[in-house]
């Protein structure tokens, strides 16, 4: 579904005309991006252009984000935080207060910094194979996303395969496919772990099928456009060659959809990554992302949480990041960014 | 279909030449169907020529495929066949209710799946030409054949209703359990779904028009859009239940944390698409800015705002379900889920997931007219 999010993200140019400025003068043709370079090829100017452009807008808004998020830890925690101290018995001020708003231990609200330090601690404290490392708790997660995003790929492929060779599929299967993602999968997520936890399956492979099933359909989607955008000239040379179906569809079809296979894994891959925490919910599992998720909220650890959190983000950045770095392998460095698969 | 003579024909090329593969492997599955029982009563193995209306059914199938091949158009050819299918389909829920024990009568099974060709083959014929039968006909039919397909493989291999029920106790289920249902569809759907979806998607809308007046922030937002799209932001949903409660605004936060940015990317993208000699006609009619966004931008920009609402559509829903897992009051359907799951009352399960599915594919089909009522005239909707 968040393929057309994905894709439609990179337009970073904003409209030229009335940036801020109203109507009051015409905009002379403001050279957006890539502008203000006169002499082009003069690489310091570029740079300082790219930090102007793109680093310093981002900078911005995410320490303004910060300070929101500060003020909010103030105006979040300051009544327990109040309590507490009333309790302590010592007269306290202004500043007690916010000081201590900030390194309460369970806050309604944790700082960044504590969330940074909790997860630190964390990754650094224990061993990898430690319950208390967040490693293994992301490991555990990967494991079950990444299996069920292998199983989705088989299976997305298959139907792709199905759909673009056989007529009658695409249009009596096809439909059926899209109307299955209209509605919310993941409520069935804590049916199939029941299901399969009677038929004998627990563990990681009911984890996967959740996320095989939230991810297939990208790939499908994906790979029908994919299989379809060999271009004609080289279908008729494949056909000069008196190459079969199976030879064009592996020589020709298959290369041909790789860049858009890569756009739908990197969708893919982050889908699965929300399929296996949802899928660690219900089951009461022990380990996993999710896990660490429903204890910290049982318990009101909130720094637990949002370590938690902030650790799926960056198991599936990660993850995005090494589909895209295998992506730039295979593919090479020119198609990317999703931009292919329009 | 028929009356065009332009037209040549996929069924009379394919399944009229002399070695009709298709139609062999019929004969053939068939044949072996007839040395088969088609099931158990009372103890005793039951052969087609034990009861009449079976082997009426059988013969009527094969009458239907020779019908079909001699029929003046292969649509109509196609009508026949499937009459034929059909009867194949009805048989087994005749023997079920003799209280035959189809376990193990392998030649209805050949049966049906000789009756699975023929569907197979009907599809093949209508998807052949573009119209109503291939876009509304081929998928209901296919749609109907799985729900058969499921009813009669669970009743027939009597499958545990723990693990699969059949499609007919599931709907017994939705009609006995409807006002339960209605419950948790008002909690969950018109109470945290409508107003976090309209909050959500109205704040992304906004800070979109704010970030268009600001460039900056644009820049600084875009890439945090893109990188909200890759984290897991349903992980909230804990956090949201202890900030809120556990009624509807826990679930309404939620919602408006996980529709925030694709509405937000998806505007801004959107108002990005008027052309600069758009853009120059209506600054020669000293059009304000608020007038050219009104005018111009919002309705240049509606695709890209109905894809954003449509993505939306299937996230609001799955927000709310997941959140209710995390804590709520005793109601809603993610409640009823994860608490009836948990005592193996499975049949409410399924109807509750019946109601979700229909209630994402309304919106989401909801959406998707208005998107083409009020966006007929753009060209993404031409027809190719």
């Amino acid at each position: 579904m968040t393929i057309e999010a994905h894709a439609s993200g990179p337009h970073p140019n904003p409209p030229p005309p009335d940036g801020g400025g109203g109507l009051s003068n015409l905009p002379p043709p403001k050279v957006g991006e890539g502008g203000a370079q006169p002499k082009a090829g003069r690489k310091g100017a570029q740079l300082g252009n790219v930090l102007k452009q793109r680093v310093l807008p981002v900078a911005v808004v995410t320490i303004i984000i910060l300070a929101a998020w500060y003020a909010g830890a103030i105006w979040l925690n300051s009544p327990q935080a109040a309590e507490a101290l009333t309790r302590a018995g010592k007269p306290w001020g202004t500043m007690d207060l916010i000081a201590h708003t900030f390194t309460m231990k369970r806050p309604v609200l944790p700082t960044p910094d504590q969330i940074v330090v909790d997860l630190w601690n964390s990754l650094t404290g224990y061993a990898p194979t430690s319950p208390r490392n967040l490693l293994f708790h992301a490991g555990v997660t990967a494991q079950a996303a990444l299996t069920g995003l292998a199983m989705g790929v088989v299976l997305g492929v298959a139907l792709a395969a199905g759909i673009v060779y056989v007529r009658t599929l695409e249009y009596s299967l096809l439909p059926w496919i899209i109307a299955s993602q209209t509605i919310p999968i993941l409520a069935i997520a804590p049916m199939i772990i029941v299901i399969l936890g009677n038929i004998g399956l627990t563990g990681l492979l009911p984890k996967a099928v959740i996320c095989m099933y939230l991810c297939f359909f990208p790939i499908t989607v994906g790979m029908v456009k994919g299989l379809r955008a060999a271009d004609p000239l080289w279908l008729d040379l494949m056909r000069t060659y008196s190459a079969g179906g199976l030879a064009t569809f592996l020589k020709l079809r298959i290369p041909a959809s790789l860049p858009f296979l890569f756009a739908s894994l990197k969708v893919s891959v982050a889908i699965s990554v929300v399929g296996a925490i949802v899928g660690e919910l219900p089951a009461g599992a022990q380990a996993g992302l999710g896990a660490r998720l429903l204890s910290g909220s049982y318990y009101g650890q909130t720094v637990q949480i949002w370590s938690a959190l902030v650790m799926a983000s960056l198991l599936s950045v990660v993850l995005i990041a090494v589909i895209r770095g295998v992506e730039v392998a295979v593919v090479g460095p020119i198609i990317g960014r999703g931009s292919a698969a329009r | 279909m028929s009356g065009n003579p332009y037209q040549t024909s996929p069924y009379r090329t394919s399944l009229r030449t002399a070695a009709d593969w298709g139609l062999v492997t019929l004969a053939l599955l068939t044949a072996a169907a007839l040395t088969q029982p088609i099931g158990i009563k009372d103890g005793a193995i039951l052969s087609w020529t034990a009861d009449p209306i079976a082997l009426l059914f059988l013969v009527g199938s094969a009458f239907s495929v020779v019908g079909g091949r001699t029929a003046p158009t292969p649509a109509k050819g196609a009508w026949v066949e499937l009459g034929g299918a059909a009867m194949a389909w009805l048989l087994p829920f005749h023997l079920l209710n003799e209280g035959v024990d189809l376990s193990r009568g392998w030649g209805l099974w050949l049966y049906l799946i000789v009756a699975t060709v023929m569907l197979w083959r009907v599809l093949g014929v209508l998807s052949a030409v573009p119209g109503w039968r291939r876009s509304l006909l081929v998928p209901g039919l296919f749609g109907l054949g799985l729900l058969l397909g499921w009813e009669v493989l669970v009743r027939g291999f009597q499958i545990p209703s723990v693990l699969l029920p059949p499609p007919s106790a599931i709907a017994a289920s939705l009609v006995k359990h409807a006002p339960v249902l209605w419950d948790d569809f008002r909690q969950t759907v018109l109470t945290s779904v409508v107003r976090g979806y309209v909050m959500g998607c109205g704040a992304g809308f906004a800070m979109a028009i704010l970030a268009d007046r600001v460039p900056f922030l644009a820049r600084g937002l875009l890439p945090l859009g893109n990188l909200a799209s890759a984290v897991p932001v349903i992980g909230i949903a804990p956090i949201m239940v202890m900030w809120f409660g556990f009624d509807w605004q826990s679930k309404a936060a939620v919602i408006v944390v996980m529709t925030f940015f694709p509405m937000l990317v998806n505007t801004l993208a959107g108002l990005q698409t008027s052309e600069r000699i758009q853009m120059d006609l209506m600054r020669s009619y000293a059009a304000g800015y608020g007038t050219t966004l009104v005018k111009l931008r919002l309705p240049n920009a509606l695709p890209f705002l109905f894809n954003g609402l449509k993505i939306n559509s299937t996230l609001a829903l799955i927000g709310a379900i997941v959140a209710e897992f995390f804590g709520t009051p005793v109601v809603g359907m993610g409640f009823r889920i994860s608490t009836e799951v948990a005592r193996m009352n499975l049949d409410i399960v399924w109807a509750t997931i019946v109601v979700a599915a229909v209630t994402g594919s309304v919106f989401y089909g909801g959406l998707a007219l208005l998107e083409r009522a009020t966006t007929a005239w753009h060209p993404s909707m031409r027809r190719r």
